[in-house]
């Protein structure tokens, strides 16, 4: 029956590119701006203004990871080295040479895509489970590198210097976090864009097509090698703008700390735990690890240090085991991306 | 007609067994030629051999007088040869739509136009109605048809098909050789797999029978399935195939 | 460099060389019978160490507490194999890397809650001091610990070539479909797999545990070397574990010797990624 196919066809094609959110989405959307823009103005304790700007910074490092885990399916267990780079970077520039953070966070994220193309050539290459355990020992390899040269200061690290000129100029802000507060915020839209954009177009679905299958995707003119490294420098470069930002929020770095292989485990954890692939899930995972750490540190004192890891390791095994789609899909199952059609 | 694949030579073995023997065949713009052998006889390696999924020991490729033995498998798709998989291969948490849309992406980077391309693929092979569902959704028959649409969105010259009739709901065989026979009229050409002979008799323009490795028959539908070796081959082999 | 130094450093890498090679095993076993990485290895070996600690600390010493620790651990085995990574068989690939990821970080914060970040040291066991060998000295508990891994080595190789279970599980490991058509429990061998593996990361553990600190991230420096130490015999090979963690072994304390102590760590990782471009399957294994 030819005109039910055109019939059919037509109402397909009437069908909007992208789904529209349902109206209560949007006005919750509005509602969380709003908290979002007034909260530090609305809050003035330092610790609560603190624990959003964490949660800020470690929602763009979960975006970071998720491009290139959740979109691509490259399980990175060594992205802690980009959010050094990125530290780095800005410490180095500054210290050394003067050279406005600003200009310092371009430099690491440029210096991060670099060194994810280095990485990323021969290591994605890889199957799966070596591409994770490469990056698990090339990210340690890079912090025993950091931790013994010289010039960084190495195992010191870089203290960078007060500066008493112009706060946003230098990009340092000594007596309010609320400076700090909106730049997270924006870095944090900025990266929620980026998986929003990426999504939506060509490279995105290029992207998920080799996640899913690597050899489909090649069979229909995708470069897979070419896109996997790609993907990765995006998502490094993201990672750098992290480490930029939290060293001119602390203003101290040092390999123990940017080049940590908490930070590698902490996004791996966030993204999963939260919904990898998704554009919420990194966010919703630093939203609920970020307070949970934060608080079980004044719960427990030194010694609660680990509650936290504790309940969310076991927190990624149950969810792993019954719910591999992250929690955001508890919410995403009931209002389906697209419902089946009529 | 002019030829738009020549492939000459083609070996490839694995261990001790030799999967594709010297294998050379050619075929026409605008035909249909179907594959047919027994289970092992090297189909569908070598399908992987002329896309170069695997690499060939020896022999040549040729599609539309430029050798392509050797590029990468992203590069020879987009020269203008689609294909599908035996092992079916969709990517399963993208929605059937949005499958097709990353073939259609091959040729236009706008989505729309995309998904629009998606659309008209997905209506030729009668899969609109589960356009919105998650491929991993689908029966194997609606995977089968999925990657077919993923294949025709890129709008190639020349597509390859392994078995799409294997294994599907007998009733829509009918569907399926309808479909071939009007993407034939359309103008691409295509090589087939199949195991169902009647259907291959009735569609191909040409056969070529493959036997342990070896071409046992080229030619017209009528010689090849008098040829005694051919003959021999299927009396003396898997029940299924005949 | 005097000829002693090398003997010296080529004879203790052998010995921890001993110990890489049966953590090792475990994991390149898993890895053969149902392709998952085990990433909370090392989690596993810290707590294996731990438990030598604490029998040691209620009066048992470490070689008597070995049949128990081993026995704890293949136990351990058994229940995160039924609890867990079954579960895990059909998943996706990233829920299979963050099963065990996240069981690692859990483990480790656990052990971090429960016995603080204190290192710790099982002073004065059955077994302490050197002995001398022609030029050489060697620390008992070192020597122990490599025989004790040999054996354990040997043992297993017997158990896996010889026995008709062995067999099986080989043949698990080989063609899981063709060995469940053969009759064989193959989710029984996976099990099995699972505390056997575990099994010698207690033993190991516990040797370890006679000379080397206890702490909660003390697993965490070991399993790297245990990965490269399974990629470079090949997933899935048993004699290739043994050969690998003793050449890993040999690595570190020569290049140690040679060019730096603290780039050692460098030079395996160095190694890993040679060997993994070069030839990803390993230097014996099937892929």
């Amino acid at each position: 029956m030819p005109s039910d196919q055109a019939r059919m066809l037509e109402a397909a094609r009437a069908e909007p590119l992208w789904p529209k959110p349902p109206a209560w989405a949007t006005a919750l959307g509005a509602v969380g701006a709003a908290v979002l823009l007034a909260y530090p103005l609305l809050i003035t304790s330092t610790f609560a203004q603190h624990t959003m700007i964490l949660i800020f910074l470690y929602a763009v490092m979960a975006q970071s990871w998720n491009v290139i885990a959740g979109l691509s399916g490259q399980i990175s267990l060594g992205h802690a080295m980009f959010f050094g780079i990125g530290a780095y970077t800005v410490g180095v520039l500054d210290t050394k040479f003067g050279i406005t953070p600003w200009i310092g966070i371009v430099v690491g994220m440029l210096l991060a895509a670099l060194a994810a193309v280095a990485v990323g050539i021969p290591t994605l290459r890889l199957k799966g489970h070596y591409f994770a355990i490469a990056t698990l020992l090339i990210g340690s390899s890079v912090q025993i590198i950091f931790a013994r040269w010289d010039w960084v200061g190495a195992a010191s690290g870089l203290f960078l210097p007060l500066k008493r000129g112009s706060p946003w100029l230098d990009f340092q802000f000594h007596t309010s976090k609320v400076p700090y507060y909106y730049l997270s915020l924006a870095v944090a839209v900025l990266a929620f864009l980026v998986v929003w954009r990426l999504r939506r177009s060509r490279l995105g679905f290029r992207l998920q097509a080799l996640r899913d299958d690597a050899d489909a995707a090649a069979s229909l003119g995708i470069a897979v090698a070419r896109h996997k490294v790609l993907a990765f420098m995006i998502s490094g470069a993201m990672m750098a703008a992290a480490g930029s930002f939290y060293t001119q929020y602390v203003l101290v770095l040092d390999p123990e700390r940017v080049f940590s292989i908490d930070i590698s485990i902490i996004v791996v954890l966030m993204t999963v735990v939260g919904g990898s692939g998704t554009l919420w899930g990194p966010a919703l995972g630093a939203a609920l690890l970020v307070p949970l750490s934060e608080y079980s540190r004044i719960w427990f004192g030194s010694t609660g240090r680990t509650i936290d890891l504790m309940i969310y390791g076991a927190l990624i095994v149950a969810i792993c085991m019954w719910r591999p789609s992250g929690l955001l899909s508890l919410f995403a199952e009931r209002i389906r991306r697209r419902a089946a059609s009529p | 007609m002019s030829l738009i694949l020549d492939v000459k030579n083609l070996t490839k073995r694995f261990g001790g067994v030799v999967a594709n023997n010297d294998i050379s065949f050619d075929v026409k713009a605008g035909e249909i030629l179907g594959i047919i052998g027994p289970n092992g006889a090297g189909k569908s390696t070598l399908f992987d051999l002329i896309t170069n999924f695997q690499t060939p020991d020896s022999g040549h490729v040729f599609f539309q007088g430029r050798e392509i033995t050797g590029l990468r498998p992203d590069r020879i798709s987009k020269l203008g040869i689609a294909r599908t998989f035996q092992k079916l291969k969709p990517f399963s948490d993208l929605t059937v739509t949005e499958n097709v849309m990353v073939g259609a992406l091959a040729r236009t980077p706008h989505m729309p136009e995309a998904r629009n391309a998606a659309l008209e693929a997905l209506a030729f092979v009668d899969l609109l109605e589960k356009r919105n569902h998650f491929a991993r959704e689908l029966s194997t028959g609606q995977r089968k048809r999925l990657e077919l649409a993923r294949g025709l969105a890129m709008e190639p010259r020349l597509i390859l098909m392994d078995e799409v009739t294997g294994g599907v709901d007998q009733r829509t065989i009918p569907g399926l050789v309808e479909l071939v026979l009007e993407l034939k009229r359309r103008g691409t050409t295509i090589v087939t797999i199949e195991h169902n002979m009647q259907v291959m008799m009735r569609i191909s323009d040409r056969i070529l029978a493959l036997y342990a490795g070896r071409r046992i028959a080229f030619g017209p539908p009528q010689e090849v399935s008098n040829d005694p070796a051919v003959v021999d081959a299927y009396l003396g082999g898997t029940p299924d195939a005949a | 460099m005097s000829k002693e130094f090398i003997i010296q450093a080529i004879v203790s890498g052998v010995l921890m060389g001993l110990i890489y090679a049966l953590v090792a095993v475990g994991l390149s076993l898993i890895f053969g019978l149902m392709e998952i990485v085990n990433f909370a290895h090392g989690e596993f070996l810290m707590w294996a160490m731990y438990a030598s600690f604490w029998f040691w600390v209620l009066g048992l010493d470490p070689l008597f507490a070995l049949p128990l620790v081993a026995a704890l651990l293949g136990l351990a085995g058994l229940l995160v194999h039924y609890g867990i990574i079954r579960r895990l068989l059909t998943a996706p690939m990233l829920a299979q890397v963050c099963g065990t990821f996240g069981l690692a970080v859990a483990m480790r914060a656990a052990a971090q809650y429960l016995w603080t970040p204190d290192f710790r040291t099982i002073t004065n066991p059955l077994i302490a001091g050197r002995v001398q060998i022609g030029p050489i000295f060697i620390g008992q508990p070192q020597l122990v610990a490599g025989a004790v891994c040999l054996l354990a080595f040997v043992l297993l190789w017997l158990f896996v070539t010889r026995t008709e279970t062995g067999l099986a599980l080989q043949a698990t490991a080989q063609d899981r479909q063709a060995a469940a058509v053969m009759g064989i429990p193959t989710e029984r061998m996976s099990a099995l797999g699972w505390a056997i593996g575990l099994g010698c990361v207690g033993v190991a553990g516990t040797m370890l545990s006679t000379f080397f600190y206890v702490f909660p991230d003390v697993g965490a420096s070991f399993a790297p070397l245990a990965f490269v130490a399974v990629a470079l015999g090949g997933f899935g090979s048993i004699l290739g574990s043994l050969v690998a963690g003793v050449l890993i072994g040999l690595v570190e304390s020569l290049g140690g010797l040679l060019i730096d102590p603290s780039y050692k760590t460098l030079i395996v990782f160095g190694l890993y990624l040679a060997v993994v471009l070069v030839r990803p399957m390993g230097l014996f294994g099937r892929f």
